[in-house]
């Protein structure tokens, strides 16, 4: 991939230091702190999914979403995290016409989870925190009579969204993307969010900055104490795919690089990335840095979880993908190439463990229907029944090999002896074909691979 | 004899008893209104709907007689200001659970009373509507934030009125114009709905013409509420259910004695009061409490952070009027409370005023195992004269400092008439506090007194010392 060079014909002088925080909406049936329909990307019209609450009326007043929290505990769970077992939300204060309250509900020092870990094939990223908050409204800039107006939607003001900050044990631009991507695996995984990057339900953000790696010979070590850091460091935003986002680190890193050679520092500063233009632009000074103004939201009592709660949680988590993994190559000798696309959900693990189930229950190796399967030499669709699969696959390696010619003579009588079929057929009635393969089956008096007939039908037909 | 002028429990049993018509109470009621309210500047709005609504309302507790809503309850339909004309065209589209509750309950809002703008202060004077005057002596001010409402049971306007604490709001308005004010304990009456002044004390609650009708107004409004993640659990039958028991046996400890600025008439009005409870049987001794000026500072630093984080909502995008709108007092309080908010400041007040928050709930755990009930005077003094808030920033905080501690500890307490001063019809309260969710218990030491003495101008000639 072209992104992956690194300033062609210089040499490798810098390494990369990256951090990442990653935003994504929960799909909990209602909103954080409200009884509102969360579901903003398919909402008809703006503003119908709202109510007092997320909307910042007067005296409105938000009631966490049990669901949502126990969620984020078990993401954090998934990561390997402690859970804090006293928490709170704290109010984050800004002004922006998307922000009803003035304030974002957020977690600010005692997050629901710490320390965890996304292992990625470069190595382990540490995850700092995860922590739970509301998503804001959307501003709509348009024209109206010939004016310029903002509007602004608070569908999705109050989605619960979570933030997973990692450390900054990123070191190249292939390794960021694995690490987004597999926090979208494991989100998508236990069920708890989309993760739709193009329309904002997953958001991810780089922070960056470069080192001399002549100071690291044997390669920049992780963790990495941060008095050896530069002192700069770049916010990365505004990024809505996993390959924009290799393709901004590695633009920046190019970008910083020159900016170092020339004895000079990158500016501290938070940037975009024109996806256009392929090249990131400078979007706001860290210079007046924000003052949030943290403090407790009084008007959410903080959170006592025990021990217990937090291991009947833990008990509800699925077997991780990993594991999967590890399991169906150790246990059923199954190719990691089978395995990686069905570790996109618990759903289809699960229907790849029934065929499993099936074909050893008829003294088929799995691997081999997978790969069937795979091949498409089956045809099926997601949530088959496995059984009917492996039966299929059991007849299509017992059918008797048959010449091409002996085949399309047999079709070819068959469509000759019924002409009036053949003209409906042509016509439209393509439901004819079951009856053509039955003809078919019994011209040739034995039994054949189904898929090899109508092809050759379909090839005769439409000759 | 106005109708206006009896106590909701008369008016209720001479509608039950068919002495009187529910249109005769309101006739009196608004006849009251008409003739007084633009003096005393008590309603902001009228709800022009009241008798009809009365009059499906007539088999319910509080029988469809006239109540009066401190203007920070959003009311559906029902214009609600705040008392701060950036919401003078703010028309709520939902109801506050103190009014839903109040309405279910049988009461109608014949109005929405005056305030200090967002609740901010105790005297009317920031009110952006003008000032409230004192319904006893239309010279001096009715206390506030709560002042509309207690003008509004003071003078004969409402049969009781639905005000709102945060630390004094309810308590010191019902002392200065000698009313009965209850301050429920912190999560017992809904917040939802009730425009936001400092969230962890703010406080929904009656202010009326006396304990018994206060207990009757409270068993309305108060109970659990989904929409409130502070609102408590806690379940309550009938808060005057042990109003009639007699308090032989009570152990009742006064604090608050001797205080710089407290006068000595004030003390000694106050402490001729004890000898009531002791003839009643219960024991009265000085107890001593940490010093509520420290209260000040902790709540000063909370509140007005709390401020500053609740009034960021009116951006000047919404609700039609911009932060210019904002009177002298919110635009001090915003800048006070984002100061003490921000980054390196934070933990020097905000962090340090929660601890010592927690020293005062300490020491009410350890008040309250010797003693069932604290008392002291509600207020420092009498109702002061119109303008004396002026130029006066911390007139509140004063005026309010011997209910700050049970404020910022979410106790319940009750103020009740203890003492006329003949030259100028102006009254001191008392404060009784309980613990926790035994507001029976106050509103049970309340009436007894209540009953022993001359001080309640509705049921007074009852004999006293």
């Amino acid at each position: 991939m072209e992104y992956m060079d690194f300033k062609e014909g210089k040499p490798m002088k810098y390494g990369l230091i990256c951090g990442m925080e990653v935003h994504a909406e929960l799909k909990t049936a209602s909103k954080m702190f409200c009884g509102c329909k969360n579901d903003p990307f398919h909402a008809e019209k703006p503003n119908i999914y709202t109510c007092p609450v997320c909307l910042g009326m007067p005296g409105a007043l938000p009631v966490p979403n049990k669901k949502a929290i126990e969620w984020a505990i078990k993401l954090g769970l998934a990561l390997g995290c402690e859970i804090n077992l006293f928490s709170k939300f704290d109010r984050k204060h800004y002004f922006y016409p998307d922000l009803p309250k003035g304030y974002q509900i957020s977690q600010a020092d005692l997050p629901f989870c710490i320390n965890g870990k996304v292992e990625t094939t470069f190595g382990p990223v540490r995850i700092r925190r995860i922590h739970l908050e509301e998503d804001t409204g959307k501003l709509l800039h348009q024209t109206i009579a010939g004016e310029k107006v903002t509007l602004v939607d608070f569908n999705r003001s109050s989605v619960p969204l979570i933030e997973i900050v990692s450390e900054a044990d990123i070191r190249s631009p292939e390794q960021a993307m694995e690490y987004a991507q597999k926090l979208r695996q494991i989100i998508r995984y236990l069920d708890i969010g989309d993760c739709d990057m193009e329309k904002g339900g997953m958001r991810v953000e780089a922070n960056l900055s470069l080192l001399l790696l002549e100071k690291f010979p044997e390669g920049i070590p992780v963790p990495i104490d941060e008095s050896n850091f530069l002192p700069y460091k770049v916010e990365l935003k505004n990024i809505n795919s996993f390959k924009f986002m290799a393709a901004a680190v590695n633009y920046e890193m190019n970008r910083q690089a020159e900016i170092l050679d020339s004895g000079e520092t990158p500016a501290q500063e938070t940037r975009g990335w024109n996806t256009a233009k392929q090249e990131s632009f400078p979007q706001r000074s860290k210079e007046n840095a924000e003052d949030y103004r943290y403090f407790p939201d009084p008007d959410i009592p903080p959170f006592r979880f025990t021990q217990a709660q937090i291991e009947e949680l833990r008990n509800e988590l699925p077997e991780m993908p990993e594991i999967v993994a590890q399991r169906w190559a150790d246990e059923y000798g199954i190719e990691a190439k089978y395995i990686e696309p069905a570790l996109e959900s618990q759903n289809l693990v699960q229907w790849g463990e029934e065929i499993v189930t099936a074909a050893k229950a008829s003294q088929q190796q799995p691997n081999k229907v997978f790969s069937a399967l795979f091949n498409k030499k089956i045809p099926a669709k997601i949530g088959d029944p496995a059984q009917s699969l492996v039966d299929q696959y059991i007849a299509l390696t017992s059918h008797e090999q048959l010449g091409d010619n002996e085949l399309r003579t047999a079709v070819e009588e068959v469509m000759a002896q019924n002409e009036d079929a053949v003209t409906r057929y042509k016509a439209g009635q393509v439901q004819l074909l079951g009856f053509f393969m039955g003809q078919v089956m019994k011209s040739l008096g034995k039994k054949v691979d189904p898929q090899q007939i109508k092809a050759t039908i379909e090839t005769v037909l439409g000759s | 004899m106005s109708l206006n002028t009896k106590t909701l429990t008369e008016q209720k049993s001479l509608l039950e008893e068919k002495e009187v018509t529910l249109s005769e109470i309101y006739s009196d009621t608004l006849a009251e209104i008409k003739a007084k309210n633009e003096q005393l500047n008590i309603y902001l709005t009228l709800n022009n709907l009241a008798e009809a609504q009365a009059a499906e309302r007539t088999n319910k507790a509080l029988a469809g007689l006239p109540m009066s809503v401190k203007d920070n309850f959003c009311t559906q339909g029902l214009r609600t200001t705040a008392s701060s004309t950036l919401l003078d065209t703010f028309i709520p589209q939902y109801e506050s659970t103190v009014t839903k509750n109040l309405q279910n309950n049988g009461g109608v809002i014949i109005g929405k009373t005056n305030l200090d703008a967002w609740a901010h202060g105790s005297s009317t004077e920031s009110s952006q509507y003008g000032t409230t005057l004192n319904p006893r002596n239309p010279e001096h001010l009715p206390g506030g934030s709560s002042g509309g409402a207690a003008a509004s049971v003071a003078a004969d306007m409402c049969s009781a009125g639905i005000g709102s604490e945060t630390a004094g709001s309810i308590r010191q308005p019902a002392a200065w114009c000698g009313v009965v004010g209850l301050k429920p304990s912190y999560g017992r009456c809904s917040r939802y709905g009730a425009i936001a002044m400092a969230s962890s004390t703010d406080s929904p609650g009656p202010l009326a013409k006396t304990v018994k009708d206060a207990a009757l107004v409270f068993n309305a409004i108060a109970g659990h509420d989904p929409l409130d993640a502070t609102s408590s659990p806690q379940v309550f039958t009938d808060f005057s259910r042990d109003i009639d028991k007699p308090i032989t046996g009570v152990k009742i400890g006064y604090v608050y004695h001797g205080l710089e600025g407290i006068s000595n008439d004030v003390y000694t009005a106050f402490e001729i009061q004890l000898e009531v409870f002791k003839s009643l049987g219960a024991s009265v001794e000085f107890a001593d409490a940490m010093n509520p000026q420290l209260a000040v500072g902790v709540y000063t630093i909370v509140q007005r952070g709390e401020v500053s984080s609740n009034l960021a909502r009116f951006t000047g995008v919404r609700y039609g009027y911009d932060r210019t709108y904002f009177g002298a007092e919110a635009k001090r309080r915003i800048m006070l409370g984002t100061h003490t908010l921000s980054k390196g400041y934070a933990d020097k007040y905000y962090d340090t005023a929660q601890k010592v928050r927690t020293l005062f709930r300490e020491d009410y755990t350890q008040l309250f195992a010797q003693y069932d009930i604290l008392i002291s005077l509600t207020s420092p003094g009498y109702a002061k004269k119109i303008g004396a808030s002026e130029g006066s920033a911390m007139f509140g905080e004063l005026e309010d400092m011997l209910l700050e501690p049970s404020s910022i500890t979410g106790l319940p307490g009750i103020s009740v008439p203890c003492y006329r001063d003949e030259k100028t019809n102006l009254f001191l309260g008392m404060n009784i506090v309980a613990p926790m969710w035994q507001e029976e218990k106050m509103i049970q030491v309340a009436h007894a007194y209540e009953q022993a003495t001359q001080w309640n101008t509705w049921t007074s000639k009852k004999g006293s010392l």
